[in-house]
């Protein structure tokens, strides 16, 4: 057996309990000595990625490939900037705990664990590495109404979608024989015709997954839990969790569920329609900013699964570059709104970002491409993320997903601009409180890479194509 | 004498799981009901698997039913934990007065 193939995942762990045991033992508080350990380990994690061999190891419970490194990649670098972005937010609201560095360091060994799931158990069991450590983190402003409101929510709704995949698990399991990837996409492969049993489990198991990344009709989670979380927290939920489930549903789907493609294709294209529209409607009226990313989330999600409903290789390529450049442009907007605070009071609303282009033409400058991207105006990098989705989706016909993702692009870029109208061109408030460097220094990358990315796509084209041929096999 | 297969265990299951459905949808009272709820439909699922683990005879359905078991303890524990954290903010645990985000 070779567990080296998972040496990221061992060393992320085992680096998370050391640091747990130093952060508890020192009498004083010790969360920023613990917030940079874990900085260390999650690039540390990179790095390793990087270097990882191929194979399967555990008894097939466990695959390492390009699509697993293009991934776990992603999700670390989203996870690294949600803990920079937090550091100095928790401080000022004076909720340093050590506990948060580390909870998010071990969902992040969960959501390595769920990209490199080649089993449903494997699967099972990271997906709720991932959520345990997610809902405690949801309400780890604990003695904020609004932030218990938020977890007991999340809580309730994720254990609700565990139930749904592990009904989904146990049925497909039972009627195909084996909770294996591969021995389930030969089984699938070798039958004439599936059974009805298995079909109701993907059903299930498609079901529990929307609910992970928030699609429509299991969205409604999304909004309140954002609303109600600490900032730095919704950044994080909305990037590298989504990232990791949305891996998680093109490799099952493309993977084991490969030749059953007609019946789950209907399901895809439908989320994705209603996620689009929703996304799309819904945030029109939204005054609370992190409400209205949470829409805005939901609408990206939309797009992402279009690629997967398209399929192919075109398809999923564009599923995966999708998400890449998501993370950057959703992190830096996410920057800017963790830097919206005034006399020390963190401040949530549209209209409290007024004047922004006069009192820190900076960072207006920052959001305003964030904003632009995100409402897929060329050059930046949102409008290469929705082109390579749409462009699939009309080779292969679905002109029904292309229309309706450009129509609902054109109706969510009102409430982009909006924002844009409201930091150039409303009366000013007063300024914001001096901005950290961490955040800085998120915005600043995070706003050349989605401004400049025209410039350099191929080693990111390259590598998502890499990364789709492993999986497609 | 009627002989208790594979179809007893499945149907039974899904009863329970059904119930577990609707005892999170319908329940219009407490939180700690709903936490019984979501272990009703863990108990379903595992009853599932060891049914179709013993008439597949193979093992793996049976190892999968102890993983959920222990990640149901853990789940029920957080469950708890924030329903306290909830209870401390408001003082009540009733379904209907989790409403205070909305729009």
């Amino acid at each position: 057996m070779n567990w080296t193939l998972a040496l990221p995942e061992i060393t992320l762990a085992l680096c998370g309990l050391a640091i747990l045991v130093g952060g508890v033992l020192p009498k004083r508080d010790t969360s920023f000595a613990v917030s940079i350990a874990t900085l260390g380990a999650l690039l540390l994690a990179a790095a390793l990625v990087l270097v990882q061999k191929e194979g399967t190891a555990f008894g097939g419970q466990y695959i390492a490939d390009s699509f697993s490194s293009f991934m776990k990649v992603l999700c670390l670098l989203g996870a690294a900037m949600g803990l920079v972005l937090s550091m100095d937010f928790f401080q000022k609201q004076g909720l340093s705990r050590f506990e948060f560095p580390v909870l998010l360091l071990f969902a992040t060994v969960g959501m390595m664990v769920m990209i490199s799931a080649n089993d449903l158990m494997s699967l099972y069991m990271g997906l709720e590495l991932l959520s345990l450590p997610l809902y405690v983190i949801a309400a780890i402003d604990r003695d904020n109404s609004r932030a218990a409101e938020a977890g007991l929510k999340y809580f309730v709704l994720g254990a609700l979608a565990s139930g749904l995949l592990l009904y989904g698990a146990s049925l497909v399991y039972g009627f195909a024989g084996t909770t294996n990837f591969d021995r389930l996409a030969d089984a699938l492969s070798a039958q004439q015709g599936v059974s009805a049993g298995v079909v109701v489990g993907i059903v299930f198991i498609i079901a529990a997954l929307s609910f992970k990344i928030s699609a429509v009709p299991f969205h409604m989670w999304t909004p309140d839990v954002y609303e109600g979380a600490p900032t730095p927290v919704t950044a994080f939920f909305a990037s590298a969790p989504k990232i990791a489930a949305v891996a998680l549903l093109v490799r099952v789907l493309a993977g084991p569920f490969g030749e059953t493609v007609a019946q789950w294709q209907q399901v895809i294209v439908l989320a994705s329609l209603g996620s689009m529209v929703l996304g799309a409607l819904a945030a029109i009226g939204q005054r609370n900013i992190k409400r209205l990313m949470a829409y805005s989330s939901i609408g990206h999600i939309g797009f992402a699964l279009m690629g997967l409903a398209v399929g192919g290789e075109s398809g999923l390529r564009g599923v995966l570059l999708y998400m890449a450049i998501y993370l950057f442009m959703n992190m830096g907007a996410f920057a800017v709104l963790i830097s919206m605070r005034r006399d020390g009071q963190a401040v949530e609303g549209v209209d409290d970002l007024a004047g922004l282009g006069r009192t820190d033409p900076a960072m207006a400058l920052a959001m305003a491409v964030f904003m632009f991207s995100m409402a897929g105006v060329p050059p930046l990098a949102g409008f290469f993320s929705k082109l390579y989705v749409l462009l699939p989706a009309i080779e292969k016909g679905f002109w029904v997903l292309a229309l309706v993702g450009v129509l609902s692009s054109v109706v969510s870029a009102y409430y982009y601009l909006r924002i844009i109208k409201v930091m150039y061109f409303d009366p000013a408030l007063p300024g914001f409180d001096a901005r950290p460097v961490g955040l800085s220094v998120v915005l600043a990358g995070t706003g050349l890479f989605t401004t400049f990315f025209f410039l350099f796509p191929a080693p990111l084209l390259a590598a998502a194509r890499h990364a789709v041929a492993s999986i497609l096999g | 004498m009627l002989t208790i297969g594979l179809a007893h265990y499945l149907t039974l299951g899904a009863i329970l799981f059904v119930l577990g459905i609707f005892g999170i949808f319908m329940n219009r009272k407490n939180v700690i009901v709903i936490l019984m709820s979501i272990e009703l439909i863990l108990l379903a699922v595992n009853i599932n698997l060891v049914g179709f683990s013993a008439a597949l005879d193979d093992l793996a359905g049976q190892v999968f039913a102890l993983f959920i078991l222990t990640v149901a303890a853990a789940e029920a524990a957080i469950g708890l934990a924030m329903v306290v954290i909830y209870f401390r903010n408001r003082g009540t645990i009733e379904v209907e007065d989790i409403s205070a985000l909305k729009g």
